[in-house]
């Protein structure tokens, strides 16, 4: 009983084929069912992954050793020191939460704005955001020093009758991490559960079946159970929304708040934004690249998708180098001596000049690559420009945290900061994390979404009759 | 197809949901009152000592001062502990042969202190001052209870952060006139009466709950 009504696509067998920018080949549901879903069901252990996997799970190994060595030996392994006390741990937890947005601007805000486009895509972005999230929820924690009392963040009742202190956005950001990390998580398992459905019928294997049915939550697929998805989905979604903009709204405010010159700055919060959308994409592109072409999803993931993501990369990626112009400008036209040393010439000619210029490099002039359509077109390219993006994004904040803290008002409190090896083993660890996490997701659960994908199907099927036909297209069974 | 679950499998997922919810929420609550109990912060705990010391009989028996053996207490950060010579000042000519005094007694001829089991140990990032607060008007028994009616002793109070900023919030609640500081039974005063103390002692209650005050 379940199976038929939860692939309830089999009744209209036949009538779906569509073709399509965004959805490549002659699709039908059962094709969509069956390709997403085999990936997962099917398809063998390939050399590639288990290549790539190990490599990720060695990383993490290291991330493990890394933290363990920290716990024993405190921050002091690590290059931060005064003046500065924000290192790689900050730098990281920025970058990776940042990474995080383009996930929540995907299922959210271009789900709101109907762009189909956002549906072959969405699944992983947002498995992609929780990952990221979770690296990044690791990096406040290291950078407490004695993690075991990171529940005094929290507001609750406790023998020293303390209470976070609600006026910093230190604080601001705990909550706003935690949010977005739980309904990060929701949309994505709520998104999962027709296809954890489809998975635990189409599985053969009885105790697979079983795994997927307890989170498939008895999903049978009946009109009712449909629009109570549809109406928490789209609830989920105005929840999310917000958090787009609020979560580096917040992370920004961590550094404005402070009067370091070159932090305190009225753009820091909408160039934060725009960068961390930036970073995001470009790791969906990273990833989407590599994914589609292994297993064979060109069809779901086409180059009319690389090429919306790569124009989304252009527009925030503009907006990054116009913050970067106005944080210049401002130091000038404020004339405020601290703030014109530290924008105008510690930074472009100071210590960390090579820092500095390399993000210039990557992150604006790079960039600028993507105006054409025939670099946006070629797939290589594309996959080495996102890199370069997410190189050129780390050392923005890299550029923000270390240096404006290495050079503030006193000369005689200046020093020079640099990441130790636990440093970098950290940061390259916590994408050991990340990548084994993406790996054993892109495994055991289906990457794209099916029953949306089938949705697209039978939406782009209805466009197609109504042009050949002239008739009005017939109301949305949705 | 046959169903994978029993129709026994919702109730478990709901059992499950609210379960993992209480667990959660009750796990907090239970932890803070663990954090309270006299089993974390020792409170109201009877410890082993070398001597069975009454204080019962000596301040409220015998009538002897606070001061006599813990003299340090007005000028000093430690009350102070007394020395062997101090109990030996009486116990030389009194219950001189008792076989219960047998340790003081060691320990004057072997002139190796007696070793007390520590009830109040504040961690060492409080910084912690009796002078100051014997001198403003904080009476023994506010934190101390009343040792008079302790045949052994032990903490009056848990000594939390919470507890101890009870008082510095308000503290005119809390003192007594200097005559009445080691007065076992001295009552609270009226609030009016506190407040007037406060303007005298020069006590300034709004800096009393700055982080620095105690630590340092």
């Amino acid at each position: 009983m379940a199976q038929v009504v939860s692939t309830h696509g089999h009744s209209h067998e036949g009538n779906g084929h569509s073709h399509s920018e965004i959805l490549g080949g002659h699709q039908s549901y059962t094709t969509v069912t069956d390709t997403i879903s085999d990936v997962v069901l099917k398809r063998p252990l390939g050399k590639a992954w288990l290549f790539g996997f190990a490599i990720a799970f060695a990383l993490l190994m290291m991330f493990l050793f890394a933290i363990t060595n920290l716990l024993v030996r405190g921050i002091g392994i690590w290059g931060v020191n005064i003046p500065v006390g924000w290192g790689f741990d900050i730098v990281n937890f920025v970058w990776w939460i940042g990474i995080g947005h383009a996930g929540t601007l995907i299922s959210a805000i271009l789900l709101l704005l109907k762009q189909d486009w956002r549906t072959s895509i969405n699944r992983f972005a947002e498995a992609m955001t929780l990952f990221a999230v979770a690296c990044a929820g690791l990096y406040p924690l290291m950078h407490m020093g004695r993690p075991w009392l990171f529940y005094w963040l929290a507001p609750m009742p406790n023998t020293m009758a303390l209470w976070p202190q609600f006026r910093s956005p230190l604080v601001f950001d705990v909550f706003a991490v935690s949010t977005y990390a739980t309904v990060s998580l929701l949309f994505w398992y709520v998104g999962l559960i027709p296809d954890l459905a489809t998975l635990r019928d189409r599985a053969t294997n009885p105790i697979v079946k079983k795994l997927y049915a307890i989170p498939a939550l008895g999903w049978r697929g009946s009109a009712i159970h449909w629009h109570r998805y549809r109406t928490a989905y789209l609830l989920l979604a105005g929840i999310a929304t917000p958090l787009v903009v609020s979560v580096h709204t917040i992370v920004a405010l961590d550094f404005t708040t402070g009067i370091i010159p070159g932090w305190h700055t009225t753009v820091f919060p909408p160039y934060f934004v725009a960068g961390a959308i930036f970073s995001g994409f470009a790791m969906v592109a990273t990833l989407a690249i590599p994914l589609r072409s292994y297993f064979g999803l060109k069809d779901y993931i086409t180059d009319k998708h690389l090429d919306n993501m790569a124009k989304v990369m252009l527009v925030t990626g503009l907006i990054v180098t116009y913050g970067y112009m106005i944080e210049g400008f401002m130091a000038w036209y404020g004339a405020n001596t601290y703030e014109r040393y530290q924008m105008l010439v510690d930074r472009p000619f100071g210590a960390y000049k090579h820092d500095w210029w390399l993000l210039i490099l990557c992150n604006c002039v790079m960039t600028q690559l993507l105006w054409f359509k025939s670099i946006r077109n070629n797939v290589i390219l594309l996959w080495l420009i996102s890199i370069v993006i997410n190189v050129g994004m780390w050392l923005e904040r890299y550029v923000i945290v270390v240096l404006s803290l290495h050079s503030d008002f006193l000369p005689s409190s200046w020093g020079m900061y640099h990441g130790t090896v636990w440093d970098y083993m950290t940061f390259y660890g916590s994408i050991g994390l990340f990548m084994t996490l993406m790996f054993l997701f892109v495994r055991v659960l289906p990457a794209i979404s099916i029953a949306e994908m089938r949705e697209l199907v039978h939406e782009l099927h209805e466009r197609d009759e109504a042009k050949t036909h002239a008739t009005p297209p017939a109301a949305r069974t949705v | 197809m046959a169903q994978l679950f029993r129709p026994s499998a919702n109730t478990i997922a709901r059992v499950a949901i609210l379960g993992g919810l209480s667990l959660v929420f009750g796990g907090v609550g239970l932890a803070y009152l663990f954090a309270g109990s006299p089993y974390q912060t020792g409170a109201t705990l009877i410890r082993e000592q070398p001597v069975a010391f009454s204080h019962q009989h000596h301040v409220a028996g015998l009538g002897i001062d606070c001061r006599y053996c813990h003299t340090s207490v007005e000028t000093s950060a430690s009350a102070g502990m007394p020395p062997t010579y101090t109990c030996m000042s009486c116990h030389s000519q009194v219950w001189n042969q008792a076989p219960m005094l047998a340790p003081v007694r060691a320990s004057l001829e072997q002139n190796k202190p007696l070793e007390w089991n520590r009830l109040h140990q504040l961690p060492d990032y409080a910084y912690f001052h009796h002078g100051i607060h014997i001198q403003k008007g904080v009476g023994c028994v506010e934190c101390h209870g009343r040792v008079d009616q302790m045949p052994l002793m032990w903490k009056a109070e848990g000594m939390t952060m919470a507890w101890c900023l009870e008082c510095h919030r308000h503290p005119e609640e809390r003192l007594r006139k200097p005559e009445d500081v080691f007065k076992m039974d001295s009552p609270r005063l009226p609030v009016e009466e506190g407040l007037e103390l406060l303007k005298t002692h020069n006590i300034p209650v709004e800096r009393l709950t700055n982080c620095s005050v105690c630590h340092r």
